[in-house]
């Protein structure tokens, strides 16, 4: 079983294990990860569950909708590889991908 | 020449108000021009006799099980008050989730009242729009100022973005200490083992002093930015509510003044090479796309006025509301008072419970099936806020304040998709520092009468609140 790895704005570095088809934000709850809120419960709706994907991973994370991207424009943080943790279907092929939190959701 | 001259010749048959204020907002300042259009609309009612306005009186309403589910008129501004809203919403919920009512005072609506159909409604802004304005009523005539919550991308998430700044956590970490600071000041001031108005002395004061913060506005004038927010929110054409609009044009003439005299101020300030501060207007002034959004005068003021009502009655409601819950429910205030820790759950669950805003209003772009409905394009469509928090479909116990419940996050009271609610986080922050200032400080906070309720469909509050403060023992 694999791992991704969640890295908190100070640094702080969670290991979350892969469960085949999940979400990456539900991964992130089921592990207690803190610092997602997820507040639609992930409906793509609340941009909430911000992370910043680390660019080596981009391609293996597939594209974002334009709902999504249109909910991240919201996102004070947002960057260049910015996603919606809720629109990420997790596979084992992300063993080891690295994940930045926010410092704040909104 | 007068500028205004060749506009109203132009349209000699019908007046075009929002034309006239586009038209010469360069040239005369926006007091000036809010007191004109006053007259302008004064006049066209006189000679063409406008839209009749309608007059709410109160009389009790029937029970929701002894009417027909078409005659279910969920926009009656009595209806919270009355303490009905609760058996007339879970009728529509489990018989009608998606219902039309042909003949209300604000004309035919559908009411959207389950929460995976708010949802739908909320994220799918291009099926249905947000303008031109999200009450349930048409806004008075002859203020056309424009608030980009009740715009459509693409002109909304510029709109949106410009202003954000001010209250995205970064900014708001930076305000921290002073909110504190300015809660803890009404705090010790209060009356111990008395009772009081927390209405008037807790809610509206430390939201008055928020907006104050937010905009750093005259802060002996504070009160001021409340009663324009209660004014701007409360005509019978709009939300049902007790204030005839007439009244509303003298004071959205006072507030441009007040703010424009406060944005050359900080214009002056920013010209002179001094530090600008978090507050809105300095944010302003510091963004290219918005330095000058004082030649906008109806987008400016569109910006100020819905910040200020935004940050207004939702938290003010939220801070009686809180307090009216712990004593509905007191085996939660006993857990709260042993476990401060759920402070930051139990502002989730006081933001569900209250539910300070019932609704937002969208019109359908074209025909839309849902839930078995056909909503035609034209249509307006009503998301109850109010009604998807109760829904027992989608939240455990919905009817029951459970400070410690799971995912209290996951209310509908922010609303979903691009018009979710930009002072989300300041709201919770506020609610957080007052619970926490609370507890540090008294025994028990009992609510010693019922409280009263505004009359509105749109606002879910309290016009008065008598409560008894005891000490904590030291």
């Amino acid at each position: 079983m694999g791992n991704i790895i969640f890295i908190e704005h100070d640094g702080s570095r969670h290991e979350a294990q892969i469960e085949e088809g999940a979400t990456l934000m539900q991964t992130a709850m089921d592990n207690g990860v803190p610092g997602i809120d997820a507040d639609c419960g992930g409906s793509c709706a609340c941009g909430t569950c911000h992370v910043i994907v680390d660019k080596k991973w981009l391609e293996s994370v597939g594209d974002a909708s334009n709902t999504e991207l249109q909910m991240l424009d919201m996102a004070p943080e947002k960057s260049e590889t910015s996603r919606l943790s809720c629109q990420i279907t997790t596979t084992e092929a992300m063993d080891g991908m690295e994940v930045h939190l926010p410092e704040f959701q909104m | 020449m007068n500028p205004i001259a060749p506009i109203i010749e132009k349209g000699t048959s019908l007046i075009s108000l929002p034309l006239i204020a586009e038209k010469t907002s360069p040239y005369i300042p926006i007091p000036l021009q809010i007191k004109g259009i006053h007259l302008l609309v004064k006049a066209k009612k006189k000679v063409w006799k406008g839209k009749p306005v309608p007059v709410f009186v109160e009389k009790p309403l029937p029970d929701a099980d002894s009417l027909a589910i078409k005659d279910i008129d969920v926009s009656n501004p009595f209806l919270y008050r009355q303490g009905l809203w609760l058996s007339y919403f879970k009728r529509l919920r489990d018989e009608c989730p998606v219902h039309y009512q042909a003949n209300s005072p604000f004309g035919p609506f559908w009411s959207i009242t389950r929460y995976e159909d708010i949802l739908y409604v909320d994220k799918h802004h291009d099926l249905f729009s947000a303008e031109p304005i999200i009450s349930i009523g048409d806004r008075p005539e002859g203020m056309p100022i424009e608030m980009f919550i009740a715009m459509d991308p693409p002109k909304h998430d510029v709109q949106r973005q410009a202003v954000q700044a001010a209250v995205a956590p970064k900014n708001l970490a930076e305000m921290e200490g002073l909110i504190r600071t300015r809660t803890q000041d009404v705090l010790d001031n209060l009356p111990l083992d008395k009772p009081f108005d927390w209405v008037d002395k807790v809610s509206v004061e430390l939201t008055s002093r928020m907006l104050a913060t937010l905009f750093d506005f005259p802060y002996e004038d504070r009160h001021k930015l409340a009663y324009w927010s209660d004014l701007s929110t409360s005509s019978p054409e709009t939300t049902g509510g007790p204030i005839p609009s007439d009244k509303v044009f003298p004071v959205a003439a006072e507030a441009a003044r007040y703010f424009t005299e406060l944005w050359h101020r900080k214009a002056a300030q920013k010209a002179a090479g001094k530090e600008m501060g978090f507050d809105l207007i300095s944010l302003l002034l510091n963004n290219e796309k918005t330095k000058d959004m004082i030649s906008r005068p109806m987008e400016l003021m569109g910006n100020l006025t819905l910040l200020i009502v935004g940050g207004n009655d939702t938290t003010r409601n939220s801070m009686t509301g809180g307090v009216l819950a712990l004593n509905e429910f007191p085996e939660e205030f006993a857990k709260l008072k042993n476990n401060p820790k759920l402070i930051p759950s139990m502002v989730s669950e006081i933001i569900r419970w209250q539910t300070p805003l019932a609704y937002m209003r969208r019109v359908a772009k074209q025909d839309v099936e849902l839930n078995g409905q056909i909503i035609r394009k034209g249509d307006k469509v009503i998301m109850w806020y109010a009604s998807g928090n109760r829904d027992e479909r989608a939240i455990e116990k919905p009817d029951q304040f459970i400070i410690d419940r799971k995912n209290p996050r996951n209310h509908i009271s922010f609303g979903f998709g691009v018009h979710r609610c930009m002072g989300n986080r300041l709201a919770e922050m506020q609610l957080r520092i007052l619970w926490e200032e609370l507890l540090a400080r008294f025994e028990n906070i009992e609510v010693v009468s019922n409280p009263e309720y505004v009359q509105s469909n749109f606002v879910r509050g309290y016009t008065k609140m008598m409560v008894k403060l005891t000490a904590k023992a030291k």
